[in-house]
């Protein structure tokens, strides 16, 4: 416990960081709020007052001073886009970007790490093969392609999944919000006709996630299984006579287990990435569209709440990462 | 005495990039129930292999071309994987150099002793932890109720050997095979260790191939000595025996090499000359020809195994001691 606590303490001065910058690239970003917001009619006079109005004409370091004063408040400020409470848009569009990337992680999780081990247990086999070939393609499609094409196959064409259309089609209401997560909501709810629209929806976004997420995964659960299915208590095992199974899953696969859990949270991090225009492509309300839309806009509120969310999000993950390892590896916990 | 292992024209080659290396020429020995056999030779000349091989442990490169290697009525050579595991670890059991790194990193000691003990019947889920602990006072381990909670960057690297005979012992083995199980550890524990493995194996009547680079330690272990030199078995004698007349040119090299006292060394490599490359067909016939000072035209044609006297096995032509 003091560990966790003393691993949030030091990632402190990051977050800091961020918030410095994150402002200071939102103000030295190109286009002007104020003129955007005018419109492209306004008179000079009509800019200068909106500028006043949202505070853009004070000095750089009280409008700092301003931003920082009402984040301690947990005040993330007003989208001027949308006129609605940035935290308040990130806290029902977060569980979407989550919901999504989640599915997706595990998805991802659960056909690339049976497929490694198999690939480094049948080195050069049918199944070797079929793994490098996956990888290959998994990294050289891009998100946006394949997502598209998953649409065009599987909505377009054979009519097997509904339309790309968001987290529920326009006849479905949404859960009452406990976890924020559909898939869970619906099932708390005792909804289960909503939870089938819901999985139905999120099927192909996941799908086209996992895509991108399998090739990594796969790829250092193989390379770590080799090496440990070469090391020196591997062979001590199979001269104890244990069996195939425990050989492989036991003492190889827990042991293989360390580098890919950090790969994992390379991945996850990435998928927050990628996140952003799959969301676009399947019209998901996460926070990714979410912040592409206020870029575009100069809407500088969501834009930091965003990469301010982002950011502890990181810190979170690395910690949860961290956390993972010393449950895995004695030596961890001894080490720290 | 019956044998406990008898190893007859094994032979392993390993397919690499650069060509088969023919790493062991129909090596033969025989191990006595309840003895300890010593295997020597410089680093290289095939002892692991020998031993993996045996064991059914080479890797994927390594093939078994020619031989068997009867464990009572079994050879191991022709024993399909199932039917093997089931052997290893129950009637015949092997340790290691670096018992350390042999030993799984991050699994407690404890379990690992019980997960041998539960796969050959010498435990269940209800007793593996009380025999892991019995185990554990069985090598001398202090306090092993603690111990078994264990994981082996916590102990010492004796300790780990400890923790190794243990595994090696869970289903009471008829045959140890001890790699350089002293290699790396200090001169203490290298003897409490091997008083440790020779008071297992007495108390069992297990037989022990002890695999060494240290003909001192050989000579101080073991009852009998096979001499190995680049994939050959060259001389196989009763200690006594080969230290007061080897027959053949290399043994008699290695025990030159060797300081009289019980000593320390670890290299041996003041045997002039180096191994040969065991690569492609053009090995001579006896793989100690170009290091030899007896050497003579018959001898690049066969080798020439046979026993000299009772108990006495070379592969030479013209051995030491006998009018040439
Ligand atoms: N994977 C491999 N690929 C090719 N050749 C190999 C391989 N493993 C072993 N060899 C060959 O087998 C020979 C014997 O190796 P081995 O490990 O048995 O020697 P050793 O007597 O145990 O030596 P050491 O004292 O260093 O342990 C080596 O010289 C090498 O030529
Ligand atoms: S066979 Fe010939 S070359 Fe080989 S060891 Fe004997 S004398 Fe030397
Ligand atoms: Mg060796």
């Amino acid at each position: 416990m003091r560990q966790v606590l003393l691993r949030l303490a030091a990632a402190l001065p990051t977050l800091c960081g961020v918030v410095v910058v994150t402002f200071l690239l939102t103000r030295v970003l190109p286009g002007d709020t104020a003129t955007y917001f005018a419109g492209p009619t306004a008179s000079a006079e009509a800019i200068e007052q909106i500028r006043r109005e949202l505070g853009l004409d004070l000095p750089l370091p009280e409008q700092f001073w301003r931003y920082v004063v009402a984040l301690t408040k947990g005040d993330l400020g007003m989208s001027l886009t949308t006129g609605q409470p940035v935290r308040a848009e990130i806290a029902t569009r977060l569980p979407a970007s989550a919901e999504l990337t989640l599915c997706a992680l595990v998805l991802a999780i659960a056909i690339a790490m049976p497929l490694g081990v198999l690939a480094a247990v049948r080195q050069g086999s049918l199944i070797d093969h079929a793994c490098r070939v996956l990888t290959t393609a998994g990294v050289s499609l891009p998100v946006f392609f394949t997502g598209l094409l998953l649409v065009y196959v599987f909505y377009f064409v054979l009519g097997w999944m509904p339309a790309p259309l968001g987290r529920l089609d326009a006849f479905a209401t949404a859960p009452p919000q406990v976890s924020g997560f559909y898939l869970i909501d619906t099932l708390l709810a005792g909804d289960t006709g909503t939870f089938r629209a819901a999985a139905a929806q999120i099927v192909l976004p996941a799908t086209t996630l996992a895509l991108f997420a399998l090739a990594p995964i796969a790829r250092i659960t193989r390379a770590s299984m080799l090496a440990v299915l070469g090391s020196e208590f591997i062979r001590t095992a199979r001269a104890s006579g244990l069996s195939g199974p425990t050989v492989v899953i036991t003492y190889a696969l827990r042991n293989a287990l360390l580098p890919v859990v950090t790969v994992l949270g390379m991945v996850f991090s990435f998928l927050l990435g990628a996140n952003v225009l799959v969301e676009k492509v399947f019209a998901w309300p996460g926070i990714g569209s979410y912040a592409v839309e206020a870029l575009i806009a100069s809407d500088f509120a969501p834009v930091q709440g965003f990469v301010l969310t982002m950011a502890v999000l990181y810190v979170l993950l690395n910690l949860g990462i961290d956390l993972l390892n010393r449950a895995i590896d004695p030596r961890a916990r001894h080490g720290a | 005495m019956s044998d406990a292992l008898s190893v007859q024209d094994l032979s392993v080659a390993f397919h690499t990039r650069a060509g088969v290396v023919h790493a062991l020429d129909r090596v033969s020995f025989t191990v006595g129930a309840g003895e300890t056999l010593a295997l020597v030779g410089e680093s290289g000349s095939g002892k692991s292999v020998t031993a993996y091989a045996i064991m059914g442990l080479l890797e994927a490169a390594g093939q078994v071309t020619s031989g068997r290697a009867l464990l009572g009525e079994t050879d191991l050579l022709a024993a399909s994987p199932a039917s093997l595991a089931r052997i290893r670890g129950k009637r015949v059991a092997m340790i290691f150099q670096n018992p350390r790194t042999a030993l799984n990193p991050i699994r407690p000691v404890g379990t690992q002793i019980a997960d041998v003990m539960r796969r050959h019947g010498g435990a269940t889920w209800f007793n593996a932890r009380a025999r892991a602990i019995e185990a554990l006072r069985a090598v001398g381990i202090p306090d092993p109720a603690r111990r078994t909670r264990a994981y082996p960057f916590e102990l010492s690297g004796g300790m780990c050997q400890r923790v190794m005979i243990a595994i090696a012992m869970a289903a009471r083995p008829d045959l140890l095979i001890a790699d350089e199980p002293t290699t790396g550890l200090d001169v203490t524990t290298q003897a409490v260790v091997m008083d440790l493995i020779a008071e297992m194996a007495a108390q069992t009547g297990m037989a022990t191939i002890l695999i060494t680079h240290d003909l001192a330690l050989a000579a101080e272990r073991a009852r009998r000595i096979a001499v190995m030199h680049a994939g050959h078995v060259v001389e196989v004698a009763e200690t006594a025996t080969l230290l007061a007349r080897p027959m053949h040119p290399y043994s008699a090299r290695l025990i030159a090499a060797t300081p009289t006292a019980a000593g320390t060394l670890e290299e041996l490599q003041s045997v002039p000359g180096a191994l040969p490359d065991l690569r492609g067909a053009a090995i001579p016939a006896c793989r100690y020809a170009a290091r030899c000072d007896r050497r003579q035209a018959d001898c690049g044609e066969t080798l020439h195994p046979h026993e000299a006297e009772p108990g006495h096995s070379i592969a030479c032509h013209h051995p030491l001691g006998v009018a040439a």
